[in-house]
């Protein structure tokens, strides 16, 4: 699914509002009213849209890159979510630690927390599948959960906020937060580092030999090996490392751009709302800006359907469930055509 | 010593049982060669299965419906998964995914938006007479629902079949080597539709299980199941008997935070929680004794081949 991915996704795209449309007649809601809802919510105007669309949509691009980066690799990573919270917890510990001592100047390190913890919990899974053949579905699960009470324990421990009463930590220093972007918006720098890690992984893919070597791995395994003389093994491990600092990063830009704090529930799934924007971008880097864009606006419409018009906002997931279903069932069978021209 | 350590084991098989029954369903799929990731959105479509069957028959009609409704996602990802030949760990993702909301909007459609003042009949335990009267195990093994019960025949069935018949050793042949198995004669297909589907049903029982325990549906409540089930397979070697214990002490390590949580205990509850998983991953490693995922396990229709 290259470039040619572009046109199906544009139909999935349109097929998800179809589908939408037919699930909100389903359960008797007005869908005229619902849909007006999700579409102030999300773009009512340029200010709504930057606001509650492109912000929303920060964490779910960037997690998704992570996810279209394992995923070309034939690597399934399943746990961003978990990556992304280690991330945001180093990025929260890092930032607390520091303060407003060192100014904005602050972030980077912040920002670099967020990358290491994310490939450090991607290391295990990385490493128990590179010595021992362990399946990553199983491993990155696991990891997951061990994050989230790793998390739930140090919002109430050592992390928590000063008056000991509120699960979660205490609010990083001004200086720290991501600048906005755009005044009078809550639109923070995040996005713009979700477009530069977007376009940067394309170019990666596109022009250099590092990502061709990716790509080759993804297609073909032996090939890469025999004919390549790809170290397959190396390759995986260290693309399985990069997914897992990119999905971190997601979390320490969403507590410096958003939560500004962290706490149990910080990501709402973004790990899994990653993998239906990467396979409906069709893995591709630049592609998943799009998706990315649109899902948030999705969940931004969601939010507003609730308060507006009574549509409960998991409807979403229901969504994003039937774009991913549709995806992998249209390229199994792309694949089955092409291995019986072959 | 034994007054605290009879309800401890009691809670230990209470918070296990929803847990073993999954797990006990994951291992007959993944015993087949497939990987269902999307057992989670079974137990979950079993939990609202039970709380309606059971809101409009009584009990007995909610475990039944749940493992209907447990069937029917598993059949759903089935369908994607051997019949359209689409990938088993991101079909099952997306399956997971879609029954949360879906759960999550026919709940307040179908009992208001409030919702949660439900209150329906659920299963009470049941004392096996004399036996439940012993110390200490009494009440753990002998004291409880008969969906407890259940798990216990269908440990000790599932262990029979794939051990202790040819069919079994089939099915175990498909999960290692699915084209040695064709081979052999054995119907691929056919096994791995009935692993899926069996997922599907005791994933749905397991759903029956917390519902009967809580008396009400929640959003999520499922809370991970379908997935920790994953990770108890794996410890659990995957063999029914070994999921059965692997189980346990994942219901142990709850059972125990909660005694923590009571206490106020200076070590933090979230690292029993946590140990389970910490485990398995050893586990995994080889550092604690060998464990090998069947040979075939989620390899047909990976995704970047």
């Amino acid at each position: 699914m290259r470039p040619r991915g572009w046109l199906p996704a544009a139909g999935a795209a349109l097929g998800v509002v179809a589908v939408l449309a037919v699930l909100l007649a389903l359960g008797g809601f007005d869908v005229g009213a619902a849909l007006g809802a999700m579409v102030r919510g999300a773009a009512a105007s340029p200010a709504v849209f930057a606001s509650s669309t492109l912000v929303r949509a920060t964490p779910i691009i960037i997690a998704g890159l992570a996810v279209s980066l394992a995923f070309r690799a034939g690597i399934l990573n399943i746990g961003a979510d978990g990556q992304l919270l280690g991330g945001a917890a180093a990025a929260t510990t890092v930032a607390l630690a520091i303060g407003d001592g060192a100014g904005a100047l602050g972030i980077v390190p912040v920002l670099l927390a967020g990358l290491v913890a994310g490939a450090a919990c991607a290391a295990g899974p990385a490493w128990l599948r590179r010595r021992h053949g362990v399946l990553e579905v199983i491993t990155t699960i696991m990891v997951n959960f061990v994050v989230l009470h790793g998390v739930s324990w140090l919002v109430r421990g050592p992390l928590q906020e000063p008056t000991r009463v509120l699960p979660q930590s205490a609010s990083i220093a001004r200086a720290l937060e991501l600048p906005v972007l755009v005044p009078g918006t809550r639109l923070h720098a995040g996005f713009a580092i979700a477009i530069v890690v977007g376009v940067a992984l394309h170019l990666f893919f596109r022009r250099t030999a590092g990502g061709f070597r990716v790509r080759v791995l993804g297609a073909n395994p032996a090939a890469a090996a025999v004919a390549g003389r790809i170290d397959t093994a190396q390759l995986s491990t260290r693309v399985f490392l990069w997914s897992g600092a990119l999905a971190g990063l997601a979390g320490a830009v969403q507590v410096l751009g958003v939560t500004r704090a962290l706490y149990d529930n910080l990501s709402p799934g973004y790990g899994f709302t990653a993998i239906a924007v990467a396979l409906l971008a069709g893995l591709h880097p630049l592609g998943v800006l799009v998706t990315g864009t649109f899902l948030g606006g999705l969940s931004a419409g969601a939010a507003s359907m609730q308060r507006d018009a009574g549509v409960p906002a998991v409807l979403v997931s229901v969504l994003e469930a039937s774009v991913i279903l549709s995806v992998v069932v249209w390229r199994a069978r792309q694949q089955r055509l092409l291995a019986v021209a072959a | 010593m034994i007054d605290v350590l009879a309800p401890f084991l009691d809670a230990t098989v209470r918070t296990a049982t929803p847990l073993a029954l999954a797990a006990l369903g994951e291992t007959l799929c993944e015993r087949a060669g497939v990987i269902n990731v999307g057992l989670e959105g079974a137990i979950i479509a079993g939990c609202l299965g039970a709380v309606v069957g059971s809101a409009a028959f009584g009990a007995p009609a909610g475990v039944v419906v749940a493992a209907v409704a447990g069937l029917a996602v598993a059949a759903l990802f089935g369908v994607i998964v051997l019949t359209a030949r689409a990938d088993q760990i991101i079909t099952g993702t997306a399956i997971t995914l879609g029954a949360y909301g879906a759960t999550g909007v026919l709940y307040p459609l179908s009992f208001g938006p409030g919702g949660a003042a439900l209150d329906i009949p659920t299963l009470g335990p049941i004392a096996i007479p004399g036996l439940s009267r012993l110390p200490v195990i009494g009440p753990a093994l002998f004291g409880q629902s008969i969906l407890t019960y259940l798990l216990f025949a269908l440990t000790l069935g599932a262990w029979w079949y794939l051990y202790r018949t040819g069919a079994g050793l089939g099915w175990r042949a498909v999960g290692e080597h699915p084209p040695a198995a064709t081979a052999a004669g054995i119907n691929v297909r056919r096994v791995q539709w009935l692993g899926v589907l069996s997922s599907g049903v005791l994933g749905g029982l397991g759903g029956a299980a917390l519902v009967m325990q809580v008396g009400t549906f929640s959003e999520q409540m499922s809370a991970g199941r379908g997935f920790i089930a994953l990770a108890v397979v794996a410890l659990g070697r995957w063999t029914p008997h070994g999921a059965l214990a692997a189980a346990l002490l994942f219901g142990g390590a709850t059972a125990l935070q909660y005694r923590f949580q009571a206490g106020g205990s200076a070590l933090p509850y979230q690292l029993f929680v946590a140990l389970p998983y910490l485990v398995t991953l050893a586990v995994l490693a080889g550092g604690l004794g060998r464990a090998r995922a069947p040979g075939g396990l989620g390899r047909e229709a990976a995704f970047s081949r």
